[in-house]
């Protein structure tokens, strides 16, 4: 299997994450490399073999529902480039 | 053409936990915008996710009432798209293996015929934050508040044919998740909301056309709405020869009209894998079991038992069985009163329309299931006829006290007084003697009509308050004299 640009192009835009089309030959070809070692992973043969979700043999730990957090609104809106009236502000968007 | 609409339904209930999911930020409704949203709700560079074990029961909860398979085993998964309110730019929710397997629930439609629904799967997944548009001229106000909410998906096999049999699933899950108390229910704050999926095709055939999903309609009545619109928009467009596109379409509740929302090719792009920050939840067969043991009455059970021990219709028992809030509301004023039959009509006539024209649940009644017993009491013992007892009710409504003080206050206690009933009669007896002749010529068929022709002047002159049943008696015994 191998990408072309216009899947590079389509997943960038998904991603949000704007490659400038000097690198496409560059980017195109690292993605191929990648995909180039999963087509080996791929050939192994893997009857029988229970798929793997998570590397840690454990489970997840539940907790309590029980509130914990307090409002630290002013703090974390110290991250945001603007906020009013307790929202962030983001440009319009009206679907 | 004769075309058959085929629908099948998304349901997203918010469960009614304290905390988020995956957070210790508090879900309460209505708080300050951003002041329930935790670095971890925010996915901030270090935090981890732990799920709320208080939501994984309650999923198993919803899974044990509608017969499903639990999966021991449940994977959560990343959802990735875009949005301004959804923080993290991916939605953690389930996909391969979710916690509900495949279901099944029951309607009874209008007919008084049964049908079974197919649920597909429920999974256990996060809500989104929200939006506000109107606040600043050229920006989006966003809070973060719902965001973390757990919610469960409950997805339905394409087995409704019809928006009546959609709504009365829509119930029926409704009248689930709020007995089983997992969910508050509550529509106008968004604690239940629908996705319809809509395809017709014609009559006969086994393909399924292609279909269209309406988005986030809140309401059973716009539920309705919105198909009755959709299946005529398809209908429309194949028997003009054109195709019906799959897409998503937004409805929008002012203008009754939906459109297209985005093109589903490119949203449906999520790139699902497992979420990395969350593992494999187990949970044990102990574990499920002691959910089962401790699951509440549900509605098909409680209607039952309301047929066989309070000997109601099976219509009664739907109306005052289905809901749980009705059902403890209507079991409480048959306990106070004693007389089921009477309860039954009280709290599904009078009590549900003002209920009604007010748009308030019956846990914001303001006349307690104690007081209207109290009322339905006065009725019994004939301290009052059942129509004064309206009048009370009305004024109970208003607060003006219980059954009791109203009568007392009011005046309206019922005249049963036989020496006080003979003198009125007697009084409306001389002012129509033409009446009175015209009685005595006719024959017994006749009398008896005329007899309730004395009735009107008779409850007039007492303000209704006359036992109605001791004034007939009390006219006949006059009259044939």
């Amino acid at each position: 299997m191998s990408v072309e640009q216009t899947d590079i192009e389509k997943i960038a835009k998904l991603s949000r994450i704007r490659i400038a089309a000097s690198d496409m030959p560059e980017v195109a070809l690292r993605l191929n490399d990648i995909l180039a070692m999963v087509d080996t992973m791929q050939a192994v043969d893997t009857t029988g073999i229970e798929p793997m979700h998570n590397p840690l043999d454990a489970s997840q730990r539940l907790r309590a529902d029980i509130v914990t957090e307090t409002d630290q609104r002013e703090l974390l809106q110290q991250n945001a480039p603007a906020a009013e009236q307790g929202l962030f502000l983001v440009p319009k968007v009206i679907e | 053409m004769e075309w058959e609409t085929v629908i099948g339904l998304e349901v997203h209930v918010q469960l009614a936990t304290q905390s988020k999911i995956f957070s210790g930020s508090s879900t309460a409704f209505g708080a300050s915008p951003n002041s329930q949203a935790s670095a971890i709700d925010l996915a901030l560079p270090g935090t981890l996710p732990v799920v709320n074990e208080q939501a994984m029961h309650y999923a198993i909860m919803f899974g044990l009432a509608i017969g499903a398979d639990i999966n021991q085993r449940s994977i959560f998964d990343r959802k990735n798209y875009f949005y301004p309110d959804l923080p993290k730019g991916y939605q953690t929710t389930q996909m391969d293996e979710p916690i509900v397997g495949a279901g099944a629930v029951e309607i009874q439609l209008a007919d008084g015929s049964h049908k079974t629904i197919r649920i597909h799967h429920a999974h256990l997944e996060e809500d989104a934050g929200k939006s506000v548009h109107d606040l600043f001229p050229t920006q989006s106000g966003i809070d973060l508040n719902r965001a973390g909410t757990p919610l469960i998906e409950i997805v339905s096999e394409p087995d409704m044919r019809s928006s009546e049999e959609a709504v009365a699933f829509a119930k029926k899950l409704h009248s689930i998740v709020t007995s089983l108390g997992i969910s508050d229910g509550d529509m106008s704050q968004g604690s239940m909301r629908f996705d319809v999926n809509v395809s017709i095709r014609p009559k006969g055939e086994d393909k399924l056309g292609t279909r269209t999903e309406t988005k986030n309609l809140n309401s059973f009545r716009f539920m309705e709405q919105a198909i009755h619109k959709e299946v005529e928009r398809q209908i429309d467009l194949l028997e003009y020869g054109e195709e019906v596109l799959q897409e998503t379409r937004l409805y929008n509740a002012d203008t009754g009209e939906a459109r297209s929302m985005r093109s589903k090719e490119e949203a449906n792009d999520y790139r699902y894998f497992p979420c990395p920050d969350l593992l494999p939840v187990e949970i044990s067969n102990e574990t499920i079991e002691a959910i089962r043991a401790r699951l509440p009455e549900l509605p098909d059970a409680r209607q039952a038992r309301f047929v066989a021990s309070y000997g109601l219709s099976e219509y009664d028992a739907s109306i005052l069985g289905g809901e749980r809030d009705t059902a403890e509301y209507f079991e409480s004023v048959t306990q106070h009163c004693g007389d089921a039959k009477l309860a039954a009509n009280w709290v599904s006539g009078e009590l549900s329309a003002r209920l009604n024209n007010e748009e308030l649940s019956i846990s914001h009644s303001p006349v307690s299931a104690e007081a209207l017993a109290g009322l339905i009491k006065r009725i019994k013992d004939n301290t009052i006829s059942g129509k004064i007892a309206k009048q009370v009710f009305e004024a109970m409504w208003q607060g003006e006290g219980d059954a009791d003080n109203v009568i007392e206050a009011k005046g309206l206690k019922q005249v049963s007084d036989t020496g006080a009933l003979e003198k009125i009669v007697d009084e409306v007896l001389a002012q129509n003697p033409a009446g009175v002749a015209q009685y005595k010529e006719a024959d017994d068929k006749k009398r008896k009509k005329l007899l309730g022709g004395f009735m009107g002047p008779i409850m007039k002159a007492t303000k209704g308050q006359a036992n109605p049943g001791m004034v007939n008696q009390i006219l006949a015994k006059k009259l044939n004299q």
